[in-house]
C-alpha cells in the first residue's frame, strides 16, 4: 500500500512543528526521514499512527484519508514502533507481543493458534524467542526496542512507521533490523538519525528542517556535502560504499579540515 | 509448551484453565467465608446453622418461634453488612486496577486520586445540606458519584497539561486534592446543625459497614457488578493504555476516548461505594498488586481474579472489626492499613515485583 503525507501542518501551542509537508511513500519502498533534533520528524510520524491530528493536510493510505477511518481501522493497516516505550507494569514479552493482534480482536477474545504461531515466528524473526516468559520491565534497552518491533510486526500491517527504531542496539542488531525492515516487502517510513544507517537503508530519503521538508530523494541525490553542511551544520566527506556503492558520509572532528 | 518459567505460580495460572480453576478455587472460599462470617457477632452461631437460616430466608421456609431473634440477626442485620462487604471489597480491587491501568502509575488508587475523597464530600454535602432531596434514598450515593466525579475530573485536568499525563503531577495533584475535599468535608460537618461530627468524620474517612441493610444493596450490587464486567470486558483495552498513548493510538485504542469513559465509569462505582461504606483506602492500592504478582500483569487475568480476592479480604477484615473490640467497632480504614501494609511489603520483597521503577 501507499501512504502519501499530503501538506501536513502540526501547530500546537502558537508553535509550527510541522509546515506543509508532502511526501510520497510508494508501495513496498522503505522511506527515511533525517533531520536535526526538533525538526519535526517524530511529529510527522505521530500524525500517521494517529497519535497525533495534523492541524492542516492529510495522511492518506492509496489514496484514502486515513482521519476518516476509526483509530481500530487505521490501526488494521498502520502499524508504528514508538519511542515512547515507557512501560509500568511487568508484561512479560509474549504478552506485550501479542498485544499487537489488539486491532484485530474484539473485547478479551483469545488468539487463534494462527496468531499464535505469528507472534511465535515474529520472537523468532526478532532472535527474543529466549526471551518470551521474561518480564519486560528486566530487558535491556535494546531486547526492548526489539519486542516492540515484533509487537508491531504481529499486527500485519501493510505500512510500517517506526521512530529511531535502533536507539539503543548493538551494531548487529542495528543491521539485522534494517535489513529484517528492507526484506519485509511492507511500506516502511522511518526516522533514523544514523545518516549512513538511512543511505544503506532507504530506496529513498526525506531531509526535515525547522518542520520543512528541504529536499527529498534517492540517498544519492541527497546525501551531499553541501546538504549535510546547510542542514546539520556539520562537515562531512561522502564516500561511495566499496561493496553496495550507497553513498556514506566520513565525519571530521576537525572543523578546519 | 515452552518451559516453566521460574516462579511457577504464573506460569500456572497462565492458561486459561488454571485461571478458572483459581476462580472456582476463589469463589468456593468467598462463600464459605461469607457464611462464617455471618455466623459470627455477639452472638455466635455456627455455620451450619447459619447456612440453615439463610436457606430457609431464601426459600421462604420457616423457622421456629425459638430461633426468631436468631434468624433476625443473621438476615436483616449481618446478612447485608456481609454482602455489602464483599460487594466494596470486590469494587475497590477492581477499581484500583483500573486506575492504575488508566493512569500509568502503580501508586494510584482512589484515594490517592482524590476519586474517594470527593465521593466522601459529596455524600456529606448532601447529608449535610439535606440537598437532592428529590432523589430520595439514592440521594447520598448521587452526591457522591458527583463529588468523584469533581474530584477525578479537577485533578486530571490540572495534571495533563501540554496534552501529555505525566503519572508523578497526576499522584501530587491527587494527593492535594485529595487532603483538599477532606479539609472541605471535616468543614461541612463541623458546621452541621446536629453534632455527632467526630464519628461521622471517622465514618467517611475510615469506613465502616455499620450502616448496611438491605435497602442499600440493590444500588450498590448492580452498579458495582456493571462496572466488574465493563472493566473485565475492556481488559486488553486496559492493557494497552498501560503501555502508554503513543502506543494505544497506534494500537487502535484511542487514549483519551477510554480514559473518559473510565473515569466516568470509576466515579460512579466509587461514589456508589463511598455512599453506603466511607472511604476504605489501601485495598484499591494493595489488592491489585498482590493479584499481579501471582497472575501477571495482563487485566483479563488481574480483572478476573482481584474483585474475588478482594472480597474475601474485605469480609474479614469487616470482621475483625466488628468483633475484636466489641461491642464498639474498629474503621475499616485502621484493619486495611495494619493489614494491607506489612503484606504488601512482603510479598514485593518475596517476588522481586518490579514496579516500573528500573
Amino acid at each position: 500500500m501507499e501512504l502519501r503525507l499530503d501538506g501536513l501542518s502540526v501547530v500546537t501551542d502558537g508553535r509550527s512543528l510541522v509546515r506543509d509537508l508532502s511526501l510520497d511513500v510508494g508501495s513496498g519502498q522503505v522511506v527515511g526521514l533525517v533531520g536535526p533534533n526538533g525538526s519535526g520528524k517524530s511529529t510527522a510520524l505521530r500524525c500517521v499512527y494517529r497519535a497525533l491530528r495534523p492541524s492542516s493536510g492529510t495522511v492518506r493510505v492509496d489514496g484514502k484519508d486515513l482521519s476518516r477511518l476509526t483509530v481500530r481501522r487505521s490501526a488494521q493497516v498502520v502499524a508504528a514502533m514508538t519511542q515512547d516505550g515507557a512501560l509500568e507494569l511487568d508484561f512479560t514479552v509474549e504478552e506485550v507481543i501479542a498485544l499487537g493482534r489488539t486491532p484485530h480482536l474484539r473485547g478479551n477474545q483469545a488468539l487463534s493458534r494462527r496468531e499464535r504461531e505469528l507472534c511465535e515466528r515474529a520472537m523468532d524473526r526478532l532472535d527474543i524467542r529466549h526471551l518470551a516468559r521474561r518480564g519486560v520491565l528486566t530487558l535491556s534497552g535494546g531486547e526492548r526496542q526489539r519486542v516492540l518491533l515484533a509487537r508491531a510486526l504481529v499486527q500485519e500491517p501493510a505500512i510500517l512507521v517506526l521512530d529511531e527504531p535502533t536507539n539503543h542496539l548493538d551494531v548487529r542488531h542495528q543491521v539485522e533490523l534494517l535489513s529484517l525492515l528492507r526484506g519485509s516487502g511492507l511500506t516502511v517510513l522511518v526516522v533514523l538519525h544514523d545518516l549512513n544507517l538511512a543511505a544503506s537503508a532507504c530506496d529513498r530519503i526525506g531531509v526535515l528542517r525547522d518542520g520543512r521538508l528541504v529536499t527529498a530523494g534517492t540517498p544519492e541525490e541527497v546525501l551531499t556535502e553541501d546538504l549535510v553542511h546547510d542542514v546539520f551544520g556539520v562537515r562531512a566527506s561522502v564516500v561511495s560504499h566499496p561493496l553496495t556503492g550507497d553513498p556514506q558520509l566520513l565525519y571530521s572532528l576537525d572543523p578546519s579540515l | 509448551m515452552p518451559p516453566e518459567p521460574p516462579g511457577g505460580v504464573k506460569g500456572r495460572l497462565a492458561s486459561r484453565k488454571g485461571l478458572a480453576l483459581a476462580c472456582a478455587g476463589l469463589f468456593v472460599v468467598l462463600l464459605v467465608s461469607i457464611v462464617v462470617a455471618i455466623g459470627l457477632g455477639a452472638a455466635v452461631i455456627t455455620p451450619g446453622d447459619t447456612a440453615r437460616y439463610l436457606w430457609a430466608a431464601v426459600s421462604g421456609g420457616r423457622v421456629a418461634a425459638d430461633d426468631v431473634t436468631t434468624y433476625q440477626i443473621i438476615w436483616e442485620i449481618r446478612t447485608p453488612r456481609v454482602l455489602l462487604a464483599a460487594l466494596v471489597g470486590a469494587g475497590l480491587s477492581a477499581i484500583g486496577v483500573a486506575i492504575q491501568a488508566m493512569v500509568r502509575n502503580a501508586l494510584a488508587d482512589p484515594f490517592v486520586l482524590g476519586v474517594s475523597s470527593g465521593a466522601s464530600a459529596g455524600a456529606v454535602a448532601v447529608t449535610v445540606t439535606g440537598g437532592l432531596a428529590a432523589l430520595g434514598v439514592y440521594a447520598v450515593s448521587a452526591g457522591a458519584f458527583v463529588g468523584a466525579l469533581v474530584a477525578s475530573v479537577l485533578v486530571y485536568a490540572a495534571s495533563s497539561g501540554r496534552g501529555s499525563l505525566s503519572p508523578l503531577r497526576l499522584v501530587l495533584t491527587g494527593v492535594a486534592v485529595s487532603l483538599g475535599l477532606q479539609a472541605v468535608m471535616s468543614l461541612l460537618i463541623y458546621f452541621a446543625p446536629d453534632s455527632e461530627a467526630t464519628s461521622m468524620v471517622l465514618y467517611w474517612t475510615m469506613g465502616s459497614f455499620g450502616a448496611a441493610n438491605w435497602g442499600a444493596l440493590p444500588v450498590v450490587s448492580a452498579v458495582v457488578l456493571l462496572g466488574l464486567a465493563l472493566l473485565y470486558r475492556y481488559g486488553r483495552a486496559l492493557d494497552v493504555l498501560a503501555l502508554g498513548d503513543e502506543t494505544a493510538a497506534s494500537l487502535g485504542v484511542g487514549p483519551d476516548r477510554h480514559r473518559k469513559a473510565l473515569l466516568v465509569l470509576v466515579s460512579l462505582v466509587t461514589g456508589v461505594m463511598v455512599a453506603v461504606s466511607g472511604a476504605i483506602a489501601f485495598v484499591g492500592l494493595v489488592m491489585p498488586h498482590v493479584v499481579r504478582m501471582v497472575v501477571g500483569a495482563t487485566h483479563a487475568r488481574v480483572l478476573a481474579v482481584a474483585p474475588l480476592a478482594g472480597a474475601i479480604f474485605m469480609v474479614w477484615v469487616d470482621l475483625v472489626s466488628r468483633t475484636l473490640v466489641a461491642p464498639r467497632e474498629l474503621p475499616l480504614g485502621v484493619i486495611t492499613a495494619l493489614v494491607g501494609v506489612p503484606v504488601f511489603v512482603l510479598l514485593m520483597r518475596r517476588r522481586g515485583y518490579m514496579f516500573g521503577g528500573r
